[in-house]
Protein backbone atom coordinates (compact mmCIF):
# COMPACT_ATOMS: atom_id res chain seq x y z
CA UNK A 1 0.00 0.00 0.00
CA UNK A 2 1.79 3.05 -1.14
CA UNK A 3 -0.73 5.54 0.15
CA UNK A 4 0.21 4.83 3.72
CA UNK A 5 3.26 6.99 3.27
CA UNK A 6 1.21 10.11 3.01
CA UNK A 7 2.22 12.73 5.53
CA UNK A 8 -0.21 13.17 8.36
CA UNK A 9 -1.81 16.56 8.71
CA UNK A 10 -0.34 17.49 12.02
CA UNK A 11 -1.77 20.31 14.03
CA UNK A 12 1.50 20.98 15.76
CA UNK A 13 3.73 19.16 18.17
CA UNK A 14 1.05 19.04 20.79
CA UNK A 15 -0.55 15.94 19.37
CA UNK A 16 2.64 13.93 19.65
CA UNK A 17 0.92 11.92 22.31
CA UNK A 18 -1.59 10.59 19.80
CA UNK A 19 -1.13 7.14 18.53
CA UNK A 20 0.97 7.71 15.41
CA UNK A 21 -0.59 4.78 13.64
CA UNK A 22 -4.08 6.21 13.96
CA UNK A 23 -2.94 9.54 12.57
CA UNK A 24 -1.18 7.87 9.71
CA UNK A 25 -4.30 5.97 8.82
CA UNK A 26 -6.29 9.19 8.84
CA UNK A 27 -3.87 10.99 6.59
CA UNK A 28 -3.87 8.28 3.97
CA UNK A 29 -7.63 8.21 4.14
CA UNK A 30 -7.73 11.95 3.57
CA UNK A 31 -5.41 11.69 0.58
CA UNK A 32 -7.51 8.92 -0.96
CA UNK A 33 -10.70 10.88 -0.43
CA UNK A 34 -9.11 13.96 -1.93
CA UNK A 35 -8.03 12.01 -5.01
CA UNK A 36 -11.50 10.56 -5.49
CA UNK A 37 -13.07 13.97 -5.01
CA UNK A 38 -10.84 15.67 -7.56
CA UNK A 39 -11.39 12.92 -10.11
CA UNK A 40 -15.13 13.20 -9.59
CA UNK A 41 -15.09 16.96 -9.96
CA UNK A 42 -12.74 16.90 -12.93
CA UNK A 43 -15.22 18.58 -15.29
CA UNK A 44 -15.98 21.72 -13.24
CA UNK A 45 -12.35 22.04 -12.22
CA UNK A 46 -11.23 21.97 -15.83
CA UNK A 47 -13.89 24.53 -16.71
CA UNK A 48 -12.70 26.89 -14.01
CA UNK A 49 -9.12 26.52 -15.19
CA UNK A 50 -9.76 27.14 -18.86
CA UNK A 51 -9.50 30.94 -18.66
CA UNK A 52 -6.28 32.06 -20.34
CA UNK A 53 -4.92 33.69 -17.18
CA UNK A 54 -5.47 30.53 -15.18
CA UNK A 55 -3.97 28.41 -17.90
CA UNK A 56 -0.77 30.35 -18.13
CA UNK A 57 -0.67 30.45 -14.33
CA UNK A 58 -0.95 26.67 -14.18
CA UNK A 59 1.66 26.19 -16.88
CA UNK A 60 4.21 28.43 -15.19
CA UNK A 61 3.46 26.88 -11.83
CA UNK A 62 3.89 23.31 -13.07
CA UNK A 63 6.95 24.35 -15.07
CA UNK A 64 8.71 25.85 -12.04
CA UNK A 65 7.97 22.76 -9.97
CA UNK A 66 8.90 20.26 -12.68
CA UNK A 67 12.09 22.13 -13.46
CA UNK A 68 13.18 22.49 -9.85
CA UNK A 69 12.26 19.01 -8.70
CA UNK A 70 15.22 17.15 -10.23
CA UNK A 71 17.66 19.63 -8.73
CA UNK A 72 15.87 19.48 -5.41
CA UNK A 73 16.15 15.69 -5.44
CA UNK A 74 19.83 15.98 -6.32
CA UNK A 75 20.44 18.38 -3.46
CA UNK A 76 18.47 16.22 -1.08
CA UNK A 77 20.47 13.15 -2.08
CA UNK A 78 23.70 15.03 -1.47
CA UNK A 79 22.48 16.38 1.86
CA UNK A 80 21.41 12.89 2.90
CA UNK A 81 24.89 11.64 2.06
CA UNK A 82 26.38 14.44 4.17
CA UNK A 83 23.97 13.81 7.01
CA UNK A 84 24.50 10.07 7.16
CA UNK A 85 27.82 9.03 5.71
CA UNK A 86 30.16 11.98 6.32
CA UNK A 87 31.24 12.18 9.96
CA UNK A 88 31.12 15.64 11.60
CA UNK A 89 34.84 15.47 12.25
CA UNK A 90 35.46 15.68 8.50
CA UNK A 91 34.19 19.24 8.34
CA UNK A 92 36.12 20.19 11.44
CA UNK A 93 39.28 19.14 9.64
CA UNK A 94 38.37 20.42 6.17
CA UNK A 95 37.43 23.94 7.20
CA UNK A 96 39.78 26.36 8.90
CA UNK A 97 39.09 26.63 12.59
CA UNK A 98 38.57 30.37 12.60
CA UNK A 99 35.12 31.21 11.23
CA UNK A 100 36.47 34.34 9.55
CA UNK A 101 38.65 32.11 7.37
CA UNK A 102 36.09 29.35 7.00
CA UNK A 103 33.67 31.71 5.26
CA UNK A 104 35.71 32.37 2.09
CA UNK A 105 36.81 28.73 1.95
CA UNK A 106 33.19 27.57 2.07
CA UNK A 107 32.28 30.21 -0.49
CA UNK A 108 34.90 28.89 -2.88
CA UNK A 109 33.76 25.34 -2.15
CA UNK A 110 30.41 26.36 -3.60
CA UNK A 111 32.08 26.33 -6.99
CA UNK A 112 32.20 22.55 -7.05
CA UNK A 113 28.51 21.84 -6.53
CA UNK A 114 27.17 21.69 -10.05
CA UNK A 115 23.55 22.49 -9.50
CA UNK A 116 21.14 25.32 -9.17
CA UNK A 117 19.82 27.05 -6.12
CA UNK A 118 17.19 24.46 -5.26
CA UNK A 119 19.96 21.95 -4.57
CA UNK A 120 21.99 24.21 -2.34
CA UNK A 121 19.32 24.90 0.29
CA UNK A 122 19.00 21.32 1.60
CA UNK A 123 22.78 20.86 1.39
CA UNK A 124 23.41 23.99 3.46
CA UNK A 125 20.79 22.80 5.94
CA UNK A 126 22.58 19.48 6.29
CA UNK A 127 25.90 21.28 6.76
CA UNK A 128 24.51 23.31 9.64
CA UNK A 129 23.08 20.21 11.28
CA UNK A 130 26.45 18.56 10.87
CA UNK A 131 28.10 21.22 12.97
CA UNK A 132 29.56 23.49 10.31
CA UNK A 133 29.69 27.13 11.40
CA UNK A 134 26.42 28.71 10.18
CA UNK A 135 28.36 31.61 8.67
CA UNK A 136 30.35 29.23 6.46
CA UNK A 137 27.27 27.22 5.51
CA UNK A 138 25.50 30.42 4.50
CA UNK A 139 28.42 31.52 2.35
CA UNK A 140 28.20 28.14 0.67
CA UNK A 141 24.42 28.48 0.28
CA UNK A 142 24.82 31.80 -1.51
CA UNK A 143 27.82 31.07 -3.67
CA UNK A 144 27.10 27.50 -4.79
CA UNK A 145 24.31 28.25 -7.27
CA UNK A 146 26.06 31.26 -8.78
CA UNK A 147 29.68 30.38 -9.35
CA UNK A 148 29.69 26.71 -10.32
CA UNK A 149 31.16 25.81 -13.73
CA UNK A 150 27.82 25.01 -15.38
CA UNK A 151 26.31 28.37 -14.53
CA UNK A 152 29.44 30.28 -15.52
CA UNK A 153 29.56 28.44 -18.85
CA UNK A 154 25.92 29.29 -19.48
CA UNK A 155 26.73 32.92 -18.74
CA UNK A 156 29.60 32.90 -21.20
CA UNK A 157 27.34 31.40 -23.88
CA UNK A 158 24.57 33.90 -23.24
CA UNK A 159 26.91 36.91 -23.39
CA UNK A 160 29.14 35.97 -26.30
CA UNK A 161 30.75 39.37 -26.76
CA UNK A 162 31.20 40.10 -23.08
CA UNK A 163 33.67 37.76 -21.35
CA UNK A 164 33.93 40.26 -18.52
CA UNK A 165 30.33 39.45 -17.62
CA UNK A 166 31.42 36.00 -16.47
CA UNK A 167 34.21 37.44 -14.37
CA UNK A 168 31.92 40.10 -12.94
CA UNK A 169 29.29 37.53 -12.03
CA UNK A 170 31.85 35.33 -10.33
CA UNK A 171 33.42 38.22 -8.42
CA UNK A 172 30.17 39.86 -7.33
CA UNK A 173 28.57 36.57 -6.26
CA UNK A 174 31.58 35.46 -4.25
CA UNK A 175 31.83 38.90 -2.69
CA UNK A 176 28.20 38.85 -1.57
CA UNK A 177 28.53 35.30 -0.24
CA UNK A 178 31.58 36.17 1.86
CA UNK A 179 30.19 39.46 3.13
CA UNK A 180 26.94 37.80 4.14
CA UNK A 181 28.87 35.05 5.89
CA UNK A 182 30.95 37.57 7.84
CA UNK A 183 27.87 39.64 8.60
CA UNK A 184 26.15 36.59 10.03
CA UNK A 185 29.20 35.80 12.11
CA UNK A 186 29.23 39.36 13.47
CA UNK A 187 25.56 40.09 13.92
CA UNK A 188 23.76 36.80 13.57
CA UNK A 189 22.17 35.30 16.62
CA UNK A 190 21.65 31.60 16.87
CA UNK A 191 18.09 31.98 18.08
CA UNK A 192 17.13 33.53 14.74
CA UNK A 193 18.03 30.33 13.04
CA UNK A 194 15.44 27.89 14.26
CA UNK A 195 15.39 24.88 12.02
CA UNK A 196 12.12 23.00 12.31
CA UNK A 197 12.41 19.75 14.18
CA UNK A 198 14.29 17.31 12.04
CA UNK A 199 13.52 13.68 12.65
CA UNK A 200 16.14 12.24 14.89
CA UNK A 201 18.30 9.85 12.97
CA UNK A 202 19.92 8.40 16.06
CA UNK A 203 19.48 4.75 16.70
CA UNK A 204 18.65 3.87 13.13
CA UNK A 205 20.59 1.84 10.64
CA UNK A 206 22.48 3.83 8.02
CA UNK A 207 20.11 2.78 5.26
CA UNK A 208 17.01 3.72 7.20
CA UNK A 209 18.55 7.03 8.22
CA UNK A 210 19.55 7.78 4.62
CA UNK A 211 16.12 7.15 3.15
CA UNK A 212 14.38 8.78 6.08
CA UNK A 213 16.44 11.92 5.53
CA UNK A 214 15.61 11.95 1.83
CA UNK A 215 11.92 11.48 2.46
CA UNK A 216 11.76 14.20 5.05
CA UNK A 217 13.71 16.71 2.98
CA UNK A 218 11.79 16.10 -0.23
CA UNK A 219 8.44 16.43 1.50
CA UNK A 220 9.53 19.48 3.43
CA UNK A 221 11.49 21.48 0.89
CA UNK A 222 9.08 20.32 -1.82
CA UNK A 223 6.15 21.84 0.03
CA UNK A 224 7.93 25.16 0.29
CA UNK A 225 8.97 24.92 -3.32
CA UNK A 226 5.27 24.70 -4.19
CA UNK A 227 4.56 27.87 -2.18
CA UNK A 228 7.31 29.73 -4.00
CA UNK A 229 6.25 28.43 -7.39
CA UNK A 230 2.68 29.58 -6.80
CA UNK A 231 3.80 33.08 -5.86
CA UNK A 232 6.13 33.35 -8.81
CA UNK A 233 3.48 32.11 -11.22
CA UNK A 234 0.94 34.59 -9.85
CA UNK A 235 3.26 37.54 -10.26
CA UNK A 236 4.38 36.41 -13.69
CA UNK A 237 0.81 36.03 -14.91
CA UNK A 238 -0.55 39.21 -13.35
CA UNK A 239 2.17 41.87 -13.46
CA UNK A 240 2.50 43.33 -16.95
CA UNK A 241 5.97 43.33 -18.40
CA UNK A 242 5.55 46.91 -19.59
CA UNK A 243 6.22 48.18 -16.06
CA UNK A 244 9.78 47.05 -16.48
CA UNK A 245 10.48 48.93 -19.60
CA UNK A 246 9.69 52.27 -18.05
CA UNK A 247 12.37 51.50 -15.48
CA UNK A 248 15.13 50.91 -18.02
CA UNK A 249 15.75 54.63 -18.52
CA UNK A 250 17.14 55.55 -15.12
CA UNK A 251 20.40 53.68 -14.34
CA UNK A 252 19.80 53.45 -10.59
CA UNK A 253 16.16 52.44 -10.91
CA UNK A 254 17.17 49.93 -13.59
CA UNK A 255 19.51 48.08 -11.22
CA UNK A 256 16.83 47.92 -8.54
CA UNK A 257 14.16 46.91 -11.03
CA UNK A 258 16.16 44.01 -12.43
CA UNK A 259 17.09 42.93 -8.91
CA UNK A 260 13.40 42.82 -8.03
CA UNK A 261 12.61 41.07 -11.29
CA UNK A 262 15.11 38.36 -10.43
CA UNK A 263 13.38 37.87 -7.09
CA UNK A 264 9.96 37.68 -8.69
CA UNK A 265 10.74 35.46 -11.65
CA UNK A 266 12.49 32.76 -9.59
CA UNK A 267 14.38 31.45 -12.59
CA UNK A 268 16.80 28.58 -12.23
CA UNK A 269 20.36 29.91 -12.03
CA UNK A 270 21.37 27.76 -14.97
CA UNK A 271 18.94 29.60 -17.22
CA UNK A 272 18.92 33.15 -15.93
CA UNK A 273 21.86 34.30 -18.03
CA UNK A 274 19.82 33.80 -21.20
CA UNK A 275 16.93 35.80 -19.81
CA UNK A 276 19.32 38.53 -18.71
CA UNK A 277 20.83 38.62 -22.19
CA UNK A 278 17.38 39.16 -23.67
CA UNK A 279 16.75 42.21 -21.46
CA UNK A 280 18.89 44.16 -23.85
CA UNK A 281 17.41 47.58 -23.12
CA UNK A 282 19.05 47.50 -19.69
CA UNK A 283 22.66 48.36 -18.90
CA UNK A 284 25.17 45.58 -18.33
CA UNK A 285 25.43 46.52 -14.65
CA UNK A 286 21.67 46.20 -14.20
CA UNK A 287 21.77 42.81 -15.86
CA UNK A 288 24.65 41.83 -13.59
CA UNK A 289 22.38 42.67 -10.64
CA UNK A 290 19.80 40.31 -12.14
CA UNK A 291 22.38 37.53 -12.33
CA UNK A 292 23.74 38.08 -8.83
CA UNK A 293 20.42 38.48 -7.03
CA UNK A 294 18.56 35.66 -8.79
CA UNK A 295 20.52 32.65 -7.51
CA UNK A 296 20.81 34.08 -4.00
CA UNK A 297 17.32 35.16 -3.21
CA UNK A 298 14.05 34.71 -5.03
CA UNK A 299 10.52 33.81 -4.06
CA UNK A 300 10.90 30.06 -4.18
CA UNK A 301 14.27 30.24 -2.41
CA UNK A 302 12.77 32.44 0.29
CA UNK A 303 10.04 29.89 0.89
CA UNK A 304 12.55 27.06 0.98
CA UNK A 305 14.90 28.95 3.32
CA UNK A 306 11.99 29.71 5.62
CA UNK A 307 11.27 26.01 5.65
CA UNK A 308 14.83 24.88 6.23
CA UNK A 309 16.14 27.49 8.65
CA UNK A 310 12.97 28.96 10.14
CA UNK A 311 10.88 31.98 9.29
CA UNK A 312 12.65 34.43 11.58
CA UNK A 313 15.91 33.66 9.84
CA UNK A 314 14.53 34.04 6.33
CA UNK A 315 12.84 37.35 7.14
CA UNK A 316 16.16 38.86 8.23
CA UNK A 317 18.47 37.06 5.86
CA UNK A 318 16.59 37.63 2.60
CA UNK A 319 16.37 41.46 2.64
CA UNK A 320 19.98 41.73 3.77
CA UNK A 321 21.07 39.43 0.97
CA UNK A 322 19.07 41.42 -1.54
CA UNK A 323 20.60 44.71 -0.43
CA UNK A 324 24.12 43.27 -0.42
CA UNK A 325 23.68 41.67 -3.82
CA UNK A 326 22.43 44.89 -5.39
CA UNK A 327 25.26 46.90 -3.81
CA UNK A 328 27.93 44.40 -4.81
CA UNK A 329 26.75 44.21 -8.40
CA UNK A 330 26.65 48.00 -8.66
CA UNK A 331 30.20 48.10 -7.27
CA UNK A 332 31.61 45.31 -9.41
CA UNK A 333 29.72 46.63 -12.42
CA UNK A 334 31.28 50.04 -11.96
CA UNK A 335 34.77 48.55 -11.76
CA UNK A 336 34.61 45.81 -14.35
CA UNK A 337 31.92 46.56 -16.91
CA UNK B 1 2.55 10.33 -1.85
CA UNK B 2 6.20 10.28 -2.83
CA UNK B 3 5.42 7.28 -4.97
CA UNK B 4 2.64 9.14 -6.77
CA UNK B 5 4.89 12.13 -7.31
CA UNK B 6 7.61 9.88 -8.70
CA UNK B 7 5.15 8.15 -11.00
CA UNK B 8 3.82 11.50 -12.20
CA UNK B 9 7.32 12.74 -12.95
CA UNK B 10 8.22 9.53 -14.76
CA UNK B 11 4.99 9.69 -16.71
CA UNK B 12 5.74 13.23 -17.81
CA UNK B 13 9.28 12.23 -18.66
CA UNK B 14 8.43 9.17 -20.72
CA UNK B 15 5.67 10.89 -22.69
CA UNK B 16 6.28 14.20 -24.39
CA UNK B 17 4.27 15.94 -21.74
CA UNK B 18 7.41 17.31 -20.10
CA UNK B 19 8.22 19.30 -23.23
CA UNK B 20 5.33 21.62 -22.39
CA UNK B 21 7.12 22.79 -19.28
CA UNK B 22 10.86 22.31 -19.50
CA UNK B 23 13.59 22.03 -22.09
CA UNK B 24 14.35 18.68 -23.65
CA UNK B 25 17.77 18.50 -22.00
CA UNK B 26 16.24 18.09 -18.56
CA UNK B 27 14.70 14.73 -19.44
CA UNK B 28 17.40 12.46 -17.95
CA UNK B 29 17.38 14.49 -14.74
CA UNK B 30 13.61 14.24 -14.54
CA UNK B 31 13.68 10.50 -15.03
CA UNK B 32 16.42 10.14 -12.41
CA UNK B 33 14.41 12.23 -9.96
CA UNK B 34 11.35 10.06 -10.56
CA UNK B 35 13.36 6.92 -9.90
CA UNK B 36 14.81 8.35 -6.68
CA UNK B 37 11.35 9.37 -5.46
CA UNK B 38 9.93 5.93 -6.11
CA UNK B 39 13.01 4.36 -4.53
CA UNK B 40 12.49 6.47 -1.43
CA UNK B 41 8.87 5.38 -1.25
CA UNK B 42 9.80 1.73 -1.58
CA UNK B 43 12.61 2.04 0.97
CA UNK B 44 10.26 3.70 3.45
CA UNK B 45 7.78 0.87 3.18
CA UNK B 46 10.54 -1.73 3.45
CA UNK B 47 12.10 -0.28 6.59
CA UNK B 48 8.66 0.23 8.04
CA UNK B 49 7.78 -3.42 7.53
CA UNK B 50 11.10 -4.62 8.85
CA UNK B 51 10.77 -2.48 11.91
CA UNK B 52 7.35 -3.81 12.65
CA UNK B 53 8.55 -7.38 12.15
CA UNK B 54 11.40 -6.77 14.56
CA UNK B 55 8.82 -5.76 17.10
CA UNK B 56 10.04 -2.19 17.45
CA UNK B 57 6.77 -0.79 16.30
CA UNK B 58 6.75 2.95 16.33
CA UNK B 59 8.42 3.44 19.64
CA UNK B 60 11.15 5.56 18.08
CA UNK B 61 8.47 7.96 17.06
CA UNK B 62 10.57 8.96 14.08
CA UNK B 63 8.14 7.87 11.43
CA UNK B 64 5.90 10.09 9.36
CA UNK B 65 6.46 13.35 11.15
CA UNK B 66 6.07 15.27 7.96
CA UNK B 67 5.23 18.95 8.23
CA UNK B 68 1.85 20.19 7.10
CA UNK B 69 3.43 22.18 4.31
CA UNK B 70 4.20 18.98 2.42
CA UNK B 71 0.49 18.61 1.75
CA UNK B 72 0.97 21.33 -0.84
CA UNK B 73 2.81 18.80 -2.97
CA UNK B 74 -0.57 17.39 -3.97
CA UNK B 75 -1.23 20.56 -5.98
CA UNK B 76 1.38 20.04 -8.71
CA UNK B 77 0.50 16.36 -8.58
CA UNK B 78 -3.13 17.05 -9.45
CA UNK B 79 -2.08 19.63 -11.98
CA UNK B 80 0.20 17.15 -13.74
CA UNK B 81 -2.02 14.08 -13.62
CA UNK B 82 -5.47 15.52 -14.10
CA UNK B 83 -5.26 18.89 -15.77
CA UNK B 84 -1.89 18.75 -17.58
CA UNK B 85 -1.94 22.45 -18.44
CA UNK B 86 -1.11 23.28 -22.05
CA UNK B 87 2.07 24.95 -23.19
CA UNK B 88 2.12 28.72 -22.99
CA UNK B 89 0.01 30.30 -25.69
CA UNK B 90 -1.15 33.59 -27.08
CA UNK B 91 -2.13 35.07 -23.72
CA UNK B 92 1.42 34.95 -22.40
CA UNK B 93 2.79 35.88 -25.81
CA UNK B 94 0.86 39.13 -25.96
CA UNK B 95 1.77 40.03 -22.38
CA UNK B 96 5.50 39.94 -22.99
CA UNK B 97 7.67 41.87 -25.39
CA UNK B 98 9.24 40.12 -28.35
CA UNK B 99 12.61 38.73 -27.33
CA UNK B 100 14.48 38.90 -30.58
CA UNK B 101 18.24 38.80 -30.20
CA UNK B 102 21.01 39.23 -32.71
CA UNK B 103 22.49 35.77 -33.09
CA UNK B 104 26.15 35.92 -32.12
CA UNK B 105 27.31 33.66 -34.92
CA UNK B 106 25.94 35.72 -37.77
CA UNK B 107 23.71 34.37 -40.50
CA UNK B 108 24.90 31.27 -42.34
CA UNK B 109 23.87 31.05 -45.98
CA UNK B 110 20.58 29.30 -46.43
CA UNK B 111 20.42 26.03 -48.35
CA UNK B 112 19.03 26.29 -51.85
CA UNK B 113 15.75 24.45 -51.20
CA UNK B 114 12.54 26.27 -52.03
CA UNK B 115 10.41 26.86 -50.03
CA UNK B 116 12.81 26.75 -47.14
CA UNK B 117 11.76 25.95 -43.58
CA UNK B 118 12.99 28.36 -40.95
CA UNK B 119 12.00 28.71 -37.34
CA UNK B 120 10.30 31.90 -36.26
CA UNK B 121 13.32 33.29 -34.43
CA UNK B 122 15.63 32.59 -37.38
CA UNK B 123 13.31 34.34 -39.81
CA UNK B 124 12.80 37.29 -37.50
CA UNK B 125 16.53 37.58 -36.83
CA UNK B 126 17.39 37.56 -40.52
CA UNK B 127 14.61 40.01 -41.31
CA UNK B 128 15.56 42.51 -38.62
CA UNK B 129 19.33 42.30 -38.21
CA UNK B 130 20.25 41.22 -41.72
CA UNK B 131 17.61 43.45 -43.35
CA UNK B 132 16.30 40.41 -45.13
CA UNK B 133 19.38 40.17 -47.35
CA UNK B 134 19.51 36.37 -47.15
CA UNK B 135 15.73 36.13 -47.56
CA UNK B 136 15.14 38.04 -50.78
CA UNK B 137 13.29 36.16 -53.51
CA UNK B 138 12.95 33.13 -51.29
CA UNK B 139 9.80 31.35 -50.25
CA UNK B 140 9.98 30.80 -46.52
CA UNK B 141 7.98 28.38 -44.42
CA UNK B 142 7.61 29.12 -40.69
CA UNK B 143 5.53 27.41 -38.03
CA UNK B 144 4.08 29.02 -34.93
CA UNK B 145 0.84 29.77 -33.20
CA UNK B 146 -1.48 32.67 -33.86
CA UNK B 147 -1.82 35.53 -31.44
CA UNK B 148 -3.91 38.65 -31.93
CA UNK B 149 -3.09 42.02 -30.45
CA UNK B 150 -5.71 44.40 -29.05
CA UNK B 151 -6.64 45.74 -32.47
CA UNK B 152 -6.95 42.23 -33.84
CA UNK B 153 -3.79 42.29 -35.95
CA UNK B 154 -2.42 38.75 -36.31
CA UNK B 155 1.05 37.61 -35.32
CA UNK B 156 2.76 34.28 -35.67
CA UNK B 157 4.52 33.50 -32.41
CA UNK B 158 6.87 30.88 -31.09
CA UNK B 159 7.89 30.92 -27.45
CA UNK B 160 11.65 30.61 -27.00
CA UNK B 161 12.68 28.82 -23.86
CA UNK B 162 15.96 28.38 -22.02
CA UNK B 163 15.13 26.12 -19.15
CA UNK B 164 11.46 25.99 -18.27
CA UNK B 165 8.23 27.71 -19.21
CA UNK B 166 8.78 30.32 -16.51
CA UNK B 167 11.54 31.89 -18.59
CA UNK B 168 9.88 31.43 -21.98
CA UNK B 169 9.81 34.59 -24.08
CA UNK B 170 7.90 35.10 -27.31
CA UNK B 171 9.38 35.85 -30.70
CA UNK B 172 6.76 37.46 -32.91
CA UNK B 173 6.41 37.85 -36.64
CA UNK B 174 3.59 39.95 -38.05
CA UNK B 175 1.38 38.49 -40.77
CA UNK B 176 0.51 40.58 -43.80
CA UNK B 177 -0.67 39.80 -47.31
CA UNK B 178 -3.07 36.92 -47.85
CA UNK B 179 -3.80 36.01 -44.25
CA UNK B 180 -6.71 33.64 -43.67
CA UNK B 181 -9.97 35.54 -43.03
CA UNK B 182 -10.66 33.91 -39.68
CA UNK B 183 -7.80 33.43 -37.28
CA UNK B 184 -8.34 31.95 -33.86
CA UNK B 185 -5.65 32.58 -31.24
CA UNK B 186 -3.54 29.57 -30.31
CA UNK B 187 -4.11 27.66 -33.54
CA UNK B 188 -0.87 26.42 -35.02
CA UNK B 189 -0.17 27.55 -38.56
CA UNK B 190 2.42 26.72 -41.16
CA UNK B 191 2.85 29.92 -43.08
CA UNK B 192 4.51 30.14 -46.47
CA UNK B 193 5.47 33.58 -47.64
CA UNK B 194 8.17 36.00 -48.65
CA UNK B 195 10.20 38.65 -46.88
CA UNK B 196 8.74 42.11 -46.69
CA UNK B 197 10.44 45.26 -45.44
CA UNK B 198 7.47 46.17 -43.29
CA UNK B 199 8.11 46.18 -39.55
CA UNK B 200 6.44 47.46 -36.46
CA UNK B 201 7.26 48.22 -32.87
CA UNK B 202 6.01 45.80 -30.26
CA UNK B 203 3.50 47.68 -28.08
CA UNK B 204 4.88 45.70 -25.14
CA UNK B 205 8.57 46.32 -24.65
CA UNK B 206 9.23 48.22 -27.83
CA UNK B 207 11.09 45.45 -29.66
CA UNK B 208 11.09 45.23 -33.45
CA UNK B 209 8.57 42.90 -35.08
CA UNK B 210 9.25 42.03 -38.71
CA UNK B 211 6.49 40.99 -41.08
CA UNK B 212 6.09 38.17 -43.54
CA UNK B 213 4.07 38.50 -46.72
CA UNK B 214 1.82 35.46 -46.52
CA UNK B 215 0.97 33.53 -49.66
CA UNK B 216 -0.35 30.38 -48.03
CA UNK B 217 -1.29 29.47 -44.48
CA UNK B 218 -2.24 25.96 -43.45
CA UNK B 219 -3.27 24.78 -39.98
CA UNK B 220 -0.93 22.16 -38.54
CA UNK B 221 -1.07 20.07 -35.37
CA UNK B 222 0.86 21.32 -32.35
CA UNK B 223 4.49 20.28 -32.75
CA UNK B 224 6.02 17.73 -30.42
CA UNK B 225 8.07 20.39 -28.71
CA UNK B 226 5.97 23.55 -28.68
CA UNK B 227 8.91 25.75 -27.74
CA UNK B 228 11.82 27.03 -29.72
CA UNK B 229 14.95 25.76 -28.03
CA UNK B 230 17.48 27.05 -30.52
CA UNK B 231 19.06 29.26 -27.86
CA UNK B 232 20.10 26.19 -25.96
CA UNK B 233 22.53 25.38 -28.69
Amino acid sequence: MTLTKAPPARGGRRDDADDPRARRFNSSLVLTLLLVLVVALQGPVRGALSAPVMQSWMTVFVAVVVQALPFLVLGVLLSAVIAVFVPPSFFARALPGRPALAVPVAGMAGAVLPGCECASVPVAGALVRRGVTPAAALAFLLSAPAINPIVLTATAVAFPGEPRMVLARFAASLLVACVMGWLWQRLGRTDWMRPPAHPSLEGLGKGAAFWGSIRHDVMHAGGFLVVGAMTAATLKAVVPASWLHTAAGNPVVAILALGLLAVVLSICSEADAFVAASLSQFSLTARLAFLVVGPMIDLKLFAMQAGTFGRGFALRFAPATFAMAVLASALVGAVLL
Amino acid sequence: MLFLLGVAVLHAGFTDLYLRYVKAGLRPLLLAAGVVLIGTAVATVWYELRQQRDGHGHEHGHGHREPRVSWLLVLPLFALILVAPPALGSYSAMHAGTALQRPPWGFPTLPARDPISLNVADYAGRAVYDHGRSLRDRHVKITGFVALDRRGAPYLVRMALNCCAADALPVKVGLSGRTPPVLRPDTWLEVTGTYTGKRTKDPVGGGVIPYIDVSRAAPVPTPRDPYDESWNG
